[in-house]
């Protein structure tokens, strides 16, 4: 029955492709993507081909790709000598591998509670921890600075692996909550059946939800990463400074310079691209599950 | 603990529960919840003259809302943000949605490099995305009067980031160039969701694409619309990051891009010669908590509610 309706919609589908009307529909979305593309692509670009251009070349012919008259690495020079871009990347990776660790173990630790047990007050657990997900972690930013001063934590990288913790906690408990309860229960059962410990058998639960963790740490990576507001209040000291606030202050020191601050945006963007090209399938591949429901 | 104590009477409280949760909701609770809640507090307080915090009631928010001082920069502050706001949901959800419509059709060669390449600007950082325009749109590099030359326009080009009539609405183009990525993937995934049948059914009626598409398509995918704007609203009213990059915590050319975000980091850390007022800033803190409570509930109780009804 399904196969005899479905024959002719792919015919029809076939002859549409041959219209003109169609062709012509075909080449409009085209033009409008290849249009838009461009606008999101041409700024980067820019930046990139000028960062390794000598000054001239760079106000003479910003649309010309380098060649061997125009090549100079003034401005790299510049950043390396003047910035500790290093020590910023150790910083930025330290923050967010931690954050993401600890999301992660808290996160998946809490959502199998939520999902496997029946506990009173479970709904409303479930309720407080979601709160989060709509309310902006920044606008108590006055009292968790209070709070990291009174702590001793200013200026430290647990201070920011705390706060973006919890910021990026809710959204996580909720995304794996939703996974958990898809485990078969039968598998649990016969482990406890077993004899294992309800801890042994979360542990064994976790590689079952492995693309749900995977969508929780990219979904986490790139806000914690790029995050300015947080490092700039809570830990601006220089050797506290993550990649986009050393960026942001070398930024406005050297902004006359214009070969400086080439070559500090592409420093700064090519890894966060190279990332963002490794993980993109899993990234769209969470954008496009749902899982922001 | 609590919940184990009353529970105690009868049987007790599993503690492998208690061990699965606590991680989290300490982390949470401490550094989410509770200062958030503090932050309220504090919004209820001022300095006395020996520097001590003493309870004033809501005197903070009564001088935010009438005090000569304070007024103007709120008003201009919440003006701008709807300005901000407003941009965003004329400019960035609508080319989302075109994006995305186009991205969903199966005709469309190469629909995942251009969701991939399209995308690219989301992931950067804020500062870089300021940086990158702030060099673009410089009078001094002349990038933004060649691409006006392409159309013959040339002589309408301006510093847009330094005149007060035209630098919110730069800013919130660039902000919309990053983001537009976020809603073109919402929309594109509840575009994708939509049943093949449903569509084919409509086609072999006469409908033409266009009908399709905002008859069928539009409609199945409302609740994302909803989504999508309230992502967009507390996205907005929470933002910070570009117009700091761009024109610094002043918010220049005299305040005209000042938002809730900046007038909020100015008053409680202070800027050059004006020392912070943590008291004021947690007040400045709580309006945003109102306004962004308030867009939420109206999204909850308005828009999921009337989904649900249809739905039905």
């Amino acid at each position: 029955m399904i196969e005899a309706k479905r024959l002719p919609t792919t015919r029809t589908r076939a002859s549409r492709i041959f219209q003109p009307g169609h062709i012509l529909q075909l080449l409009g979305a085209h033009a409008i993507l290849l249009a838009y593309t461009a606008l999101a692509l041409f700024p980067v670009f820019l930046v990139v081909i000028n960062s390794v251009k000598g000054r001239r070349a760079i106000f003479a012919s910003p649309y010309a790709l380098p060649t061997p008259e125009t090549w100079d690495l003034v401005g790299y020079d510049t950043v390396l000598l003047r910035a500790d871009f290093e020590r910023y990347f150790v910083n930025s990776t330290i923050v967010t591998l931690g954050a993401l660790l600890l999301i992660l173990l808290a996160g998946s630790m809490a959502a199998y509670a939520l999902a496997e047990y029946k506990f009173p007050g479970n709904a409303v657990m479930g309720l407080y921890l979601a709160l989060g997900i709509m309310i902006p972690i920044r606008l108590g930013t006055i009292s968790i600075l209070r709070l990291v001063v009174r702590l001793g934590l200013p200026d430290t990288l647990l201070a920011l692996i705390l706060v973006f913790a919890a910021s990026g906690l809710p959204l996580a408990i909720f995304i794996l909550t939703q996974f958990m309860k898809q485990v078969p229960r039968d598998l649990k059962d016969a482990a406890r059946v077993d004899g294992a410990s309800e801890y042994r058998i979360y542990l064994m639960i976790l590689p079952l939800v492995r693309p749900a963790l995977g969508t929780v740490a990219v979904f986490n990576m790139i806000p914690i990463w790029n995050d300015l507001w947080f490092p700039l209040i809570l830990a601006p000291g220089e050797s506290t400074k993550t990649v986009t606030l050393g960026a942001q202050t070398f930024l406005g020191q050297f902004v006359n310079d214009w070969n400086a601050v080439l070559a500090s945006l592409t420093l700064a963007m090519v890894p966060m691209i190279i990332l963002y090209i490794i993980f993109s399938r899993q990234l769209i591949r969470g954008l496009t599950s749902g899982a922001i429901k | 603990m609590n919940l184990a104590a009353k529970r105690s009477n009868r049987k007790p409280f599993p503690v492998h529960i208690l061990v699965f949760l606590a991680p989290a909701v300490i982390i949470y609770t401490a550094f989410m919840i509770y200062p958030l809640i503090d932050s309220l507090r504090l919004s209820l307080y001022a300095p006395n003259e020996n520097r001590e915090e003493v309870f004033v009631g809501l005197d903070n928010y009564q001088r935010l809302l009438t005090d000569d001082l304070w007024q103007p920069r709120l008003e201009g502050a919440i003006v701008n943000n709807i300005k901000f706001f407003a941009i965003h949901m004329l400019v960035q959800n609508p080319i989302g949605l075109l994006l995305a419509a186009l991205l969903s059709s199966q005709f469309i060669r190469g629909r995942s490099v251009y969701r991939t390449l399209i995308f690219t600007p989301t992931v950067l950082s804020v500062v870089l995305v300021g940086f990158i325009w702030r060099l673009i749109l410089s009078p001094l590099w002349g990038i933004s009067s060649d691409v006006l030359a392409v159309f013959g326009l040339e002589q309408y080009d301006k510093p847009w980031l330094g005149l007060e009539e035209t630098a919110l609405t730069t800013l919130s183009l660039i902000s919309v160039w990053q983001y537009v990525g976020i809603p073109m993937m919402l929309f594109l995934a509840a575009l994708i969701s939509i049943p093949d049948e449903l569509i084919e059914a409509a086609r072999v009626d006469g409908a033409t694409a266009w009908g399709v598409f905002w008859r069928i398509k539009f409609r199945l995918i409302l609740p994302t619309v909803g989504i999508v704007g309230v992502l967009t609203f507390v996205g907005n009213f929470n933002a910070f990051d570009l117009i700091y990059t761009i024109q610094k915590a002043t918010a220049g050319p005299n305040y005209s891009t000042d938002i809730l975000g900046t007038f909020f980091y100015r008053t409680f850390f202070g800027i050059q010669l004006q020392p912070g007022n943590p008291t004021m800033g947690a007040t400045i803190a709580g309006v945003m908590f109102l306004i962004i409570l308030t867009g939420v509930l109206l999204y909850m109780f308005g828009w999921q509610r009337r989904m649900l009804q249809i739905e039905l």
